[in-house]
């Protein structure tokens, strides 16, 4: 299923799942758009992860702290060699973002469900409302891995540069037709628009509609290097708040194998408040 | 106008007051699995619901108002449970009220039930534009009603 894919190991299917849902060595780990969907039913033996209030400081807008990274995973039974598997709904778009956190704190045996919860409940897979308990562990976090977050001054490089920027959002947010929504002030951005040089890669783009699963990486490769994301350079993508392109960032860094990706999570909630930061307003081609 | 909120309203607030954290979220979830099905002359006109644009999840929105009283329902899938739960608290919440007693429904009273503890920005967004067009229906009905 996914041969063909740079690094096939942060992948497996969900028949891989079915078996080994009772695997010590194995901590299942949902993570939704709808944080109360796990409440509603999840595979036997998942634990939850909330984006929201459990992955994000409840302070400072930043991801939690090593330290309650580790306090995490000491409460959801997680240990250092623990093979992390991540699923949730939308494409397991918030999958992908709970992933990212996990390589940033130098977690490595970690990998996504392909086609998530909804790939999971077509095939009338099992779903419990049993909420299971691990015993405690010790985790030991590593220090944030910086080779795999952009912050806005690596930003203003990388467009000083000319080197490939994705813009993960739908359409209409990258021509900067759609900001100003109503009721959506409180992480709108004060302008619309699009960081200079970025192209316009939707992250669903990624999915097949049918099953939720990746696309081929024959399709992947295409569709991004036929804009100009290439592997050979440093790429930098962006979304709103750095949820959706941290999906995009696992399809270029581990199914098509580009050395050298980052997630700006700052996105465009920071860049579109940025004082003086360029914008472009063209739509996307 | 002034912000008034109902008392029907006002209990459910207090239940969330009640609760910390989780359990809020347990509540409203708990609104979401009881909310009652679309009555049958509803169900087979779904063209005639309204959507609300605002938000990521598709909810659709309808009034009836008998004797003056407004009745809200909703179709919110069962995917989304948050947004559902809270589509049924408000409905059960608004029941009954004319509307002009609707319109006084203060636009942040998500607030005092402490949702944005648990709840992201973008979703008490979404949520409150809820609200914003169950206004917008009883605003409708009023201007309908006096030009009739």
């Amino acid at each position: 299923m996914n041969q063909g894919y740079a690094h096939p190991e942060y992948l497996v299917e969900t028949d891989w799942v079915a078996q080994n849902m009772n695997n010590p060595k194995v901590r299942i780990v949902e993570s939704d758009e709808d944080t109360l969907l796990y409440e509603t039913g999840h595979i036997p033996g998942a634990v939850k992860v909330d984006w929201f209030t459990s992955l994000q400081d409840p302070v400072r807008r930043d991801f939690l702290s090593k330290d309650e990274f580790e306090k995490l995973n000491s409460r959801l039974g997680i240990s250092n060699d623990t093979t992390v598997v991540f699923y949730g709904d939308k494409n397991n778009w918030f999958a992908a973002y709970a992933l990212w956190l996990y390589q940033y704190y130098g977690h490595k045996d970690t990998k996504i469900m392909n086609g998530g919860r909804m790939k999971w409940e077509k095939e009338g897979r099992p779903l419990t409302k049993d909420t299971p308990g691990y015993a405690s562990t010790q985790y030991r976090a590593k220090e944030p891995d910086a080779n795999i977050r952009a912050f806005r001054d690596d930003v203003f490089a990388e467009v000083k540069a000319g080197r490939p920027l994705v813009d993960v959002r739908s359409p209409k947010e990258y021509s900067g037709e759609l900001i100003s929504m109503p009721n959506y002030p409180q992480e709108g951005a004060t302008r619309g628009g699009h960081i200079p040089g970025a192209v316009n890669i939707p992250w669903s783009k990624a999915i097949r509609e049918e099953d939720g699963a990746f696309k081929s990486p024959e399709e992947l490769r295409l569709m991004y290097e036929s804009q100009g994301v290439v592997p050979e350079k440093e790429v930098i993508a962006y979304c709103r708040i750095g949820e959706r392109s941290s999906h995009t960032w696992f399809v270029l860094k581990y199914l098509l194998g580009y050395p050298k990706v980052k997630n700006y999570d700052g996105s465009w909630t920071e860049w579109g408040n940025l004082v003086n930061a360029p914008i472009e307003k063209s739509a996307g081609s | 106008m002034s912000d008034q909120i109902p008392p029907r309203l006002q209990e459910i607030i207090e239940d969330f007051q009640w609760s910390e954290g989780r359990e809020k979220l347990e509540l409203l979830l708990e609104y979401s699995e009881k909310m009652p099905s679309l009555p049958e002359r509803i169900r087979q006109h779904l063209e005639g619901m309204e959507r609300v644009a605002e938000c990521m999840t598709p909810v659709l929105v309808t009034a009836e108002v008998q004797d003056g009283k407004m009745q809200f329902y909703f179709d919110v899938p069962r995917e989304s449970p948050t947004v559902r739960g809270y589509a049924a608290l408000i409905s059960e919440g608004l029941r009954d009220l004319t509307p002009e007693e609707v319109l006084q429904v203060p636009n942040d009273f998500y607030h005092q039930m402490g949702l944005h503890e648990v709840l992201t920005h973008q979703r008490l967004a979404g949520i409150s534009a809820i609200l914003a067009h169950m206004k917008h229906l009883a605003a409708h009905h009023l201007t309908q009603s006096e030009g009739g």
